[in-house]
């Protein structure tokens, strides 16, 4: 088979799965007094996918999943947070994990700490109250957590599809 | 093994007790507000005491509803008709400077501020 068509189809399982986690994401309410907080589960595939694949199509995973979960079951503010978290989150992710020897678990949670800078500054500037930067400390220490959880889950899957021969080298 | 991980554990230890470092700040700078604040749209559009009891309804858009309500010096959104209802459920009593609840559905943050700002008589 064509390799390039067989990456598109790879990429494509992925943004699905993606997409699935981006909808359970918007289904669990957490019980904390942030308004719009969420797990981050759909960060799973971007994680798995710069460990699996390579930085490229991390970043094509991460955008496409983020314009597709916008309209399917977003809106244009909601894009515009997930866009500045992604930004920051995969830029610290892929210049952590090129220049050190950081594992797997700590730059998917310096990922999650990073999107939730992201997402403060974006409420900051749109809803013009500089006081919700008081939600940072909080929100570094829910980072950990989901980015712990997402690190845990997006490892096993690394793990667990190991073995399998991509065919793409 | 704990070796293996140590650069690691250090980088998460450090975030997490600058974190709780940060939150113990915040805490300790904070004093009592004097006013309650309503921003709607991000624009002011109500101000009242924290030192008076009431309860006031926020209707600022079609049906959207929030009740607030002062007592004791603490402001509480006590009722709302949005669909998640967050400001309600997730959001304490509020009654330091700086605090604020926010209702993302409704375009409506309620912040307290100190005694130090001008009171608008137009709100």
């Amino acid at each position: 088979m064509n390799k390039h068509l067989k990456k598109i189809a790879i990429l494509a399982i992925i943004i699905v799965i993606s997409l699935l986690f981006s909808y359970l994401d918007s289904l669990i309410i957490i019980p904390l007094p942030i308004p719009g907080l969420k797990m981050g589960l759909a960060n799973i595939m971007v994680v798995y996918t710069l460990y699996k694949l390579n930085i490229k199509d991390a970043i094509i995973v991460s955008f496409i999943r983020l314009i597709l979960a916008g309209i399917l079951f977003g809106s244009i503010v909601s894009f515009l947070y997930g866009l500045v978290g992604a930004i920051l989150s995969l830029t610290l992710m892929i210049i952590l994990k090129k220049l050190t020897s950081l594992k797997m678990l700590t730059i998917s949670i310096i990922g999650a700490i990073m999107h939730n800078i992201g997402q403060i500054l974006v409420a900051v500037i749109l809803m013009n109250t500089a006081e919700i930067a008081l939600y940072l400390p909080l929100l570094i220490i829910t980072g950990i957590i989901s980015g712990l959880a997402v690190g845990i889950l997006s490892r096993l899957l690394f793990e667990y599809t190991k073995k399998i021969n991509l065919g793409l080298d | 093994m704990l070796k293996k991980y140590r650069n690691d554990l250090l980088i998460i230890g450090i975030i997490l007790i600058f974190a709780v470092f940060l939150i113990l700040i915040i805490n300790l700078v904070r004093k009592p507000g004097s006013y309650v604040v309503v921003i709607y749209d991000s624009k002011e559009v109500a101000k009242y005491d924290l030192n008076i009891d009431q309860t006031i309804i926020l209707n600022y858009q079609n049906d959207d509803q929030n009740i607030l309500e002062i007592k004791n010096k603490k402001a509480k959104i006590i009722e709302a008709n949005c669909p998640d209802k967050l400001c309600v459920k997730n959001f304490g009593a509020i009654s330091k400077e700086g605090e604020s609840i926010v209702c993302l559905p409704h375009k409506i943050v309620i912040k307290i501020v100190g005694p130090n700002k001008e009171i608008d008589v137009v709100s």
